[in-house]
């Protein structure tokens, strides 16, 4: 099993015509996704990889019935993208874009909170469920099917850790990048709680950084309503205050938001958190074989 | 991005808030013109600095005459103010700000920002104004008081009605409507000028029952800079570390620190991870550097004209993982950019990602230093004893 996406999956890319839209709609096919259609305005008629290109997201759900939308959609015009997918009935967006007005993700979170969509990101890789489906732009061979579900809010440093993961032999059932910025579509535990009810996923990693509460938020979570193990690893120790790192959303502001608080606030609700980033594999093969 | 107190408080003005009147001035004579055109004594003479807690730095003087408004200046300008927000080394003033000197009865605190939680803007006020925000809300939390604004009504009369009329002792009827049409301006003015923060501090109510922006603050939503093109021209490159300037010019996101191994990774959670590694393995990272997905040899060259430019910087590590990006064509970037560059310190590579076999060879079969660590455990060993040699 896998949470909120499987092979029945149908998605559709937003911005399938453009460079990064096209690019990855290819490698999504060829990791077996059904990429159903696609969507750029005034290009409707038009064919990427094989998948009809339609002008609205819309019509793409009458003609092809995707329920799953992939979004490259440049900043201005993103937080347009992700509500028309919401209006469209679109269940679970993934939208990839980085450098979105916050105050666009304001608007975007009061339109998208009635319409029960699902928006993974944005500033994120997407979500995969290795062996059935991938909808984002993560490498799709150092993911093996398997029963470890991974929340992360970075790109790169998930597939540092699932390349660990599935080198100790710990395949995983979904991995989910939630994203980067300061307001994102879902949270640690959102995920959680979905992971809580899939039989396929024994353990979970949550990969955190510095900036907001959301790890403390998930460890109280956890500690009141999470039966399965946790592991989790926390980026930015040494990140100093007041600095934006990268990730809109990594910065400690106001004496908040800095990892020593989160990791204290994880291991506070027995939460076992990876300190030397080189033995996080190791540590949930431990943390598994435990059980 | 940020801005100085003087265009927040000309950014003010355009919103209708009141603010005091004021002046720049680059020079004593400057700050003397400046004090015989606006009403006073007295008059202030405020650092124009992008940092805090410039009065206790000495870069907020009250002065009584014009002559004295001129020998403040002169104090304050071209040099740097050291407060407890710069750090020892200060920060370099290059304008001051005169204003009138204003009578205050009150002071508070008012201040917007954007809740990450519930994805609303949301008001800060308390009577409490004139002081640390911070220590206010961890000593007394009870004395900040919060409204979240719905973003399907904007700002509503009643929630200026939830927050003002709670202070004690109320203020006079005139002052309590002007303090609640600020509140809404300011509303209007940060979602107008895409804030990450506007405050206020303090909110002054005068002698004579006015309400007065004495202070001002203002963050501009970086992601938002290109639907503000005139603010973003307003940018102080001077209040920028130069190399984080030139950084920037080149599309490269890199955050100078103070320590000796230098770092290039693809990736911020990567890149933040990495410099912890660095800390760890018993040295110290000289930069946050993310070259993102583009890690071209272009790029890399550059990030390496970047970080050598930091003289502490005695070996370099590269942390990539290489999705899409291919490990052998990286791998030949990165020999390129390092002749281009002719690095002389040692440069410690991690690969990973398709084709790695092919690009741990090329960089092991080169004439340059290459350390290949095959992993982060290794990476770290590989620092670890770089720094004790």
């Amino acid at each position: 099993m896998s949470i909120l996406v499987d092979e029945t999956t149908r998605v559709v890319v937003q911005g399938i015509t453009g460079k990064e839209g096209a690019f990855h709609a290819r490698q999504m096919l060829g990791y077996g996704t059904v990429v159903a259609a696609g969507v750029t305005p005034g290009k409707g008629g038009k064919e990427v990889e094989g998948v009809p290109v339609f002008n609205s997201v819309q019509e793409a759900v009458e003609r092809e019935g995707v329920n799953t939308s992939c979004i490259f959609v440049p900043p201005p015009f993103a937080a347009d993208a992700v509500m028309e997918a919401a209006y469209a009935g679109i269940k679970v967006a993934v939208c990839i874009t980085e450098g979105i007005p916050v105050l666009d993700m304001v608007r975007v979170m009061a339109m998208i909170r009635d319409r029960g969509t699902v928006l993974i990101g944005p500033n994120c890789p997407g979500i995969i469920s290795p062996g059935k489906t991938k909808i984002g732009i993560m490498p799709g061979p150092i993911h093996r099917p398997g029963g470890i579900g991974v929340i992360s809010r970075s790109g790169t440093l998930t597939y540092e850790v699932v390349d660990q993961l599935t080198r100790v032999g710990l395949g995983q059932s979904t991995c989910i990048g939630i994203g980067g910025d300061p307001i994102i579509g879902t949270s640690f535990i959102d995920h959680l709680s979905r992971f809580r009810e899939d039989p396929d996923t024994e353990a979970v990693v949550l990969i955190g950084e510095i900036g907001g509460s959301a790890e403390e938020e998930a460890a109280q979570y956890i500690q009141e309503a999470f039966p399965k193990p946790v592991v989790a690893f926390i980026a930015g120790r040494t990140a100093p205050p007041g600095k934006r790192m990268g990730h809109a959303g990594a910065i400690i502001s106001g004496g908040k938001g800095r990892a020593e608080d989160k990791i204290a606030a994880l291991e506070s609700s027995g939460i076992t958190v990876v300190h030397n980033l080189g033995t996080l594999g190791e540590t949930v093969r431990k943390v598994v074989d435990r059980r | 991005m940020k801005v100085h107190e003087y265009q927040a408080k000309e950014l003010f003005r355009s919103f209708g808030i009141p603010v005091p009147e004021g002046r720049v001035a680059q020079s004593g004579e400057e700050a003397l013109q400046a004090a015989a055109a606006l009403p006073g004594p007295p008059w202030v003479v405020k650092a124009q600095v992008h940092a805090g807690g410039r009065g206790k730095g000495g870069g907020v003087r009250l002065v009584q005459s014009g002559e004295e408004a001129e020998k403040a200046a002169r104090d304050i300008l071209n040099r740097p103010l050291v407060t407890p927000q710069t750090g020892p080394e200060g920060k370099h003033v290059h304008r001051v700000l005169v204003e009138q000197g204003v009578r205050i009865e009150r002071e508070l605190y008012l201040a917007m920002v954007v809740d990450r939680e519930t994805a609303r803007p949301v008001v800060i006020f308390s009577q409490d104004g004139g002081m640390d925000i911070e220590e206010v809300a961890s000593k007394t939390p009870e004395r900040v008081l919060k409204q979240t604004v719905d973003p399907s009504t904007g700002w509503m009369p009643f929630l200026g009605r939830n927050l003002a009329y709670r202070l004690t002792p109320l203020p006079s009827p005139e002052a309590l409507k002007s303090l609640m049409d600020v509140m809404g301006r300011l509303y209007r003015a940060f979602v107008t000028l895409d804030c990450s923060l506007a405050e206020i501090n303090p909110l002054v109510i005068t002698r004579t029952g006015e309400v007065l922006a004495v202070d001002a603050k203002m963050n501009i939503d970086d992601n938002a800079l290109f639907r503000h093109k005139d603010l973003a021209a307003s940018d102080d490159p001077k209040e920028k570390d130069p190399l984080e300037r030139k950084a920037g010019e080149y599309n490269l996101n890199y955050i100078r620190l103070d320590g000796n191994i230098g770092a290039m990774v693809n990736g911020a959670g990567l890149a933040m991870a990495t410099m912890d590694l660095i800390k760890m393995a018993g040295a110290e990272p000289a930069n946050f550097l993310d070259v993102g997905g583009g890690a071209s040899e272009e790029m890399i060259t550059r990030g390496f004209e970047i970080i050598l430019e930091d003289p502490k910087v005695s070996a370099i590590l590269i942390n990539i993982f290489g999705g899409i990006l291919r490990c052998d064509v990286l791998a030949r970037g990165v020999l390129a950019a390092a002749e281009k560059t002719a690095i002389q310190v040692p440069l410690i590579v991690r690969l990973e990602g398709t084709n790695v076999e092919e690009g741990r060879r090329i960089l092991e079969a080169s004439d340059l230093e290459f350390l290949v660590a095959k992993d982060m455990m290794e990476a770290a060993e590989l620092v670890t004893s770089r720094v004790s040699n």
